[in-house]
């Protein structure tokens, strides 16, 4: 038994404090999401403090310092510009970390509003978002987003628009059809019955109720807007050079894989680590809001 | 059932022409002259003007867009700009290398996932499961682009088993056909897993087990059977996303596939080869997803009763 938590704020009401407790206590059984989230912590960090972390600039080209082995002053060597590896790594993870957060905001607060509209209101509202939502979710992801690059130009505010385009339509199918189960509901009735505006219906009584279902989606989100971005950046339509993506890291590193292969396998470990740790949070943050998903 | 293969196939066609819209607008509201562009500071006024006529692009959006959906319906998906060749020829010689690569990565997923998924789901909890669930973590969670270099750099630079690069055989087909089928066997070995622990629940299989029928009976004869049914209709989709994931793949292999024009086009800025190249992979997507929907209803008897009742 561990001891009752004593909460900073008055809770609202007694259930509110217990739902939150009740998830927070199962998150933190999940050994997985808890080492998930230690590594997204000392990643956010590295990435917000990377100046002062390490002691490179990440862009200062040094000629005579190229693809340098590992070493201690160059912890993962250096690259084709003299530059130290890991700090660019470091670097990157803030592309990574803001492409895998802004885009998938974007996307969730669109696909929501859209969802809520959609499921309550029905008929012609319902018939447009959802063939919009069918279309959306036909076209190839990463095709459609590569389209967006080249009409609007490689750079990273395009890549949060060619993100948030790709996955709102997901969303707001989730949302749709948490929407049509909770409308039948007697809470809802009852505020329809009372004279509620259809809209304090839809967004102060049926969202927070959808608002588990968004914090799971947003975190398996992440990973996935992740792997876009760098796969984006990789085929040369997304970040540009000198910026430091991780994507970008691997394309340029594969060239000089023979003389230093740290150069291109070590950003693509970024990935890969960061990737997993926020499918455990994720996976972890899904059993702990519904259980009746497990499996 | 013929009715809702019908119906099913009536619904594409309305998401099908969006989607040429969604496509021609995003295609053609690049800003400046695309012409000029793609053909850089060579080309005198005179013959920009020559090839915006040929390819219409004085005429307003609207008639073009008519325009290349009824070419498009006949199989004319305009000219490439920079190689001066039909698209539709172009896609149509680089179909075979991306569907062989798409086959193979598709067989790789499911001669690994299946197996791995279903001996998960027998000894669950065991190392056994988490050995396969952690390797299949680790398909999803890793880009393809690097796994792909990375296997590169271990067998075909260090080892020299298998060639780097290139398509002349089967052999150059190895490692890409492991790349990209590696991603999705991580995918269906969690839905064989789950799916085949959501049958062995069902009574019936207790029922099996009290007849005295061997465990590997119970579970080949009796719940395998409903298990794959999920897993089947993902296939179906799988294919098409294979299609898709092959962008990547191919152009770190150097496969002469849809995958590689299309990222051709876009450093080459050749609008109407990429237009007709992504066309063509969303349509394999939506006949994807058609036949998914189509299997799903042939192979479970409930929704076919289902289907039967909303008719």
């Amino acid at each position: 038994m561990a001891a009752p938590a004593t909460p900073a704020t008055e809770p609202e009401t007694l259930e509110d404090a217990s739902f939150l407790r009740d998830t927070l206590r199962a998150f933190r059984k999940n050994r997985m999401a808890m080492v998930g989230l230690a590594f997204v912590v000392l990643l956010v960090l590295g990435a917000i403090f990377a100046p002062w972390v390490s002691p490179h600039d990440p862009y200062r080209v040094a000629l005579d310092e190229q693809l340098l082995p590992m070493s201690h002053t160059y912890w993962l060597g250096t690259d084709n510009f003299g530059r130290d590896v890991l700090t660019r790594i470091l670097y990157g993870a803030r592309i990574s970390l803001m492409v895998g957060i802004v885009p998938s905001l974007v996307s969730l607060t669109i696909g929501t509003v859209l969802g809520i509209l959609s499921g309550y209101l029905g008929g012609k509202t319902d018939f447009v978002v959802m063939r919009l939502a069918d279309m959306m979710i036909a076209f190839p992801s990463l095709l459609l987003a590569m389209v967006v690059m080249y009409t609007l130009g490689a750079n990273l505010l395009n890549i949060f628009l060619a993100l948030a385009l790709v996955g709102w339509a997901s969303v707001a199918r989730v949302v749709r059809s948490q929407t049509l189960a909770l409308r039948e509901k007697e809470f809802i009735e009852a505020a329809r019955a009372n004279g509620t505006a259809r809209a304090t219906i839809m967004f102060a009584h049926i969202f927070p109720n959808v608002v588990p279902t968004l914090i799971v989606l947003f975190s398996l989100s992440i990973p996935e807007a992740i792997m876009w971005e760098s796969s984006l950046s990789f085929l040369g339509v997304g970040v540009q050079p000198p910026e430091a993506s991780w994507g970008l890291l691997v394309a340029k590193g594969k060239e000089y894989i023979f003389q230093a292969p740290s150069v291109a396998i070590a950003p693509g470990i970024a990935i890969l680590l960061t990737v997993m740790a926020f499918n455990f949070i994720g996976d972890g943050l899904r059993d702990a809001l519904d259980p009746s998903m497990k499996d | 059932m013929l009715m809702f293969a019908l119906r099913r196939i009536l619904v594409s066609i309305p998401v099908l022409i969006g989607i040429t819209m969604i496509l021609f607008i995003m295609l053609n509201v690049v800003p400046g002259d695309p012409v000029a562009l793609m053909m850089k500071e060579h080309a005198s006024p005179d013959v920009i003007a020559r090839v915006r006529a040929q390819m219409h692009l004085d005429d307003p959006m609207i008639v073009r867009y008519f325009r290349f959906l009824a070419n498009a319906l006949q199989g004319d998906l305009g000219n490439s700009i920079k190689l001066n060749r039909p698209v539709t020829d172009l896609l149509l010689k680089a179909f075979p290398n991306t569907l062989m690569l798409a086959v193979c990565a598709a067989l790789v997923s499911w001669v690994i996932g299946i197996p791995a998924g279903v001996l998960s789901a027998v000894r669950r909890d065991s190392l056994i499961d988490r050995f396969f669930m952690g390797f299949s973590l680790l398909g999803v969670s890793m880009p393809v682009f690097w796994s792909a270099l990375l296997l590169q750099y271990i067998f075909a630079m260090q080892l020299r088993l298998l060639p780097v690069s290139g398509f002349y055989g089967w052999k150059y087909m190895i490692l890409p056909a492991i790349v990209l089928g590696w991603s999705s066997a991580g995918v269906i070995a969690r839905l064989t897993r789950s799916s085949l622990l959501e049958v062995m629940r069902h009574d019936y299989i207790r029922t099996a087990r009290a007849k005295g029928l061997r465990e590997t009976g119970v579970i080949t004869r009796h719940a395998l059977k409903n298990a794959l049914i999920p897993v089947v209709t993902i296939m179906a989709i799988q294919v098409a996303g294979l299609l898709s994931g092959a962008v990547i793949t191919e152009s770190i292999f150097s496969i002469p596939g849809v995958g590689r024009i299309t990222v051709n086009a876009i450093s080459s800025r050749d609008m109407p080869l990429l237009q007709g190249a992504v066309l063509f992979a969303t349509v394999l997507v939506i006949l994807g997803n058609l036949v998914a929907d189509i299997l799903y209803s042939v192979l479970d008897p409930r929704i076919r009763a289902q289907m039967k009742k909303d008719a």
